[in-house]
């Protein structure tokens, strides 16, 4: 699962860096592209594409900034959703 | 694909427009003489639930989706400007409480914002920071239990009449947003005449000076004020912005058939000067195009995509440059009536130019919109190969 996210995730990621193949451990904030706008939409994409509400507490740029970490705060959203 | 109204939304449609013809329409000449926003209609707004339209129903709103939240919008935004940016704004400050409120957060003021108990206004833009948000310069500092405000807001609207205002302001240098009282000793409004459109906004200037509150009153965390808070704020506003041009669009295309149609020079109504008609049907195209642009952006908030918020801008740009057109031809239709206070289409002309300004200009949304084609728009293009002729 957790590598079928990753995978999603780089996809949407591909249509703002279309120029460069991401790592999955690359920075995308280090990478320069990241607006405002673009924060925004990784929120909504995140939320809408696996169904997990990303809250307050959860706003850390560190969540966000390479796939791999992404990919592991939807797991872990994820599990604590299937919990509840 | 398909392109029509559920039938939900199209009763809904059928309301709004009887509400705005009802209760709207014959007060808005006078909101702009008076610079306010009637009594009568702001509470006809309040008793409808128009206060919790985008508010869901456990929360005590109306629960509407975002395709009808817009067509209400474009409704009110038929009949008056004003009121169009009084829902505007109250929506703005509620959907931030919804999406980053604490519990109690949202318990206290998510029923009183829907019921109308409670106005709120958006304080993000300063006399030295308009389309420069990042540039604020109101400060909060903690202190102990509470947080320190200390700044000048400006073209606040409805500042003259909420009771809760969503302040941005610096903490540590980042952003960060804070739910400020009306009653907050230290705060206090000042209200501003004299604006060219949208006159009865109530708009007003808002100071703090070491304006105490309990530190439970930040929203979400510190550092997400702009990027995470105020920009879905402004998304919301641009959206019911594009809406509201739709609804002014609208008036004008009504106002410049019914003018045509019976103004008669030379012997005949105006409608038969193929000028005339080259105009409204302009007008006609235009305002098909911007509220199917409208409902494209409706829909894609509905379904949460993130595409939404270029389709959002999209639709503002769109609608309200093309309302600036429509609006300049209705008043050259109208001739000298167009020109005095004695019909609506001199207000309209006022009140279309400030959508061009406000949650974003024109110019703001054109560097935006092209910045987001080069980057995610970009494909190899390889040139012509040269073609050799023997």
């Amino acid at each position: 699962m957790m590598e079928e996210n990753k995978v999603k995730i780089k996809k949407f990621l591909s249509r703002f860096f279309r120029k460069h193949e991401l790592a999955d451990d690359e920075d995308i904030f280090a990478l320069g592209f990241v607006n405002s706008l673009f924060a925004m939409q990784l929120v909504m994409f995140l939320e809408k594409e696996f169904a997990v509400t990303i809250d307050s507490k959860d706003m850390d740029l560190d969540n966000f900034r390479t796939i791999n970490r992404m990919a592991a705060l939807i797991e872990e959203k994820t599990v604590v959703d299937q919990q509840l | 694909m398909k392109l029509e109204l559920t039938p939900e939304q199209s009763q809904w449609q059928e309301q709004f427009d009887a509400f705005v013809d009802e209760h709207i329409v014959p007060l808005a000449d006078r909101n702009d003489r008076e610079e306010r926003i009637h009594p009568d209609m702001l509470k006809s707004m309040i008793d409808a639930g128009y206060l919790g339209s985008m508010l869901p129903k456990n929360y005590g709103g109306m629960g509407l989706d975002n395709v009808t939240c817009g067509i209400l919008n474009e409704e009110i935004g038929r009949g008056c400007s004003s009121a169009r940016s009084l829902l505007t704004v109250h929506g703005m400050v509620s959907l931030a409480i919804l999406r980053w409120g604490t519990e109690q957060q949202r318990n206290q003021w998510l029923p009183q914002l829907a019921s109308g108990g409670v106005l709120a206004a958006f304080g993000l833009t300063e006399p030295g920071a308009g389309s420069d948000a990042k540039s604020i310069e109101t400060t909060a500092v903690l202190d102990g239990d509470e947080y320190v405000l200390t700044g000048t807001k400006k073209w606040i609207t409805v500042a003259q009449i909420a009771n809760l205002f969503l302040i941005f302001a610096k903490c540590n240098g980042k952003p960060a947003a804070f739910l400020v009282e009306r009653e907050r000793p230290g705060l206090t409004v000042s209200p501003m005449f004299g604006l060219l459109g949208a006159r009865g906004s109530m708009i007003a200037e808002v100071v703090m000076t070491e304006c105490r509150i309990p530190k439970q009153n930040l929203l979400g965390q510190v550092g997400m004020g702009l990027t995470h808070i105020a920009l879905p704020c402004l998304d919301y506003g641009r959206y019911t912005i594009a809406c509201g041009c739709v609804g002014l669009a609208q008036a004008c295309l009504e106002a410049a058939v019914e003018y045509g149609s019976t103004r008669i020079q030379f012997g005949r109504p105006l409608r038969d000067n193929q000028l005339i008609q080259k105009m409204v049907s302009e007008m006609a195209v235009q305002v098909k195009a911007a509220r199917l642009l409208c409902y494209k952006a409706g829909y894609l908030r509905d379904i949460g995509d993130p595409d939404s918020i270029m389709e959002t801008w999209t639709a503002k740009y769109f609608a309200s440059t093309m309302l600036g057109k429509i609006v300049g031809d209705t008043v050259q239709i109208h001739g000298a009536n167009g020109c005095h206070d004695g019909y609506p289409v001199e207000r309209y002309f006022r009140d279309a130019k400030i959508n061009e300004i406000i949650e974003g200009t024109t110019q703001m949304h054109e560097m935006l919109i092209a910045e987001q084609e080069f980057v995610t728009g970009r494909r190899t293009v390889q040139p012509k190969s040269e073609t050799v002729y023997s």
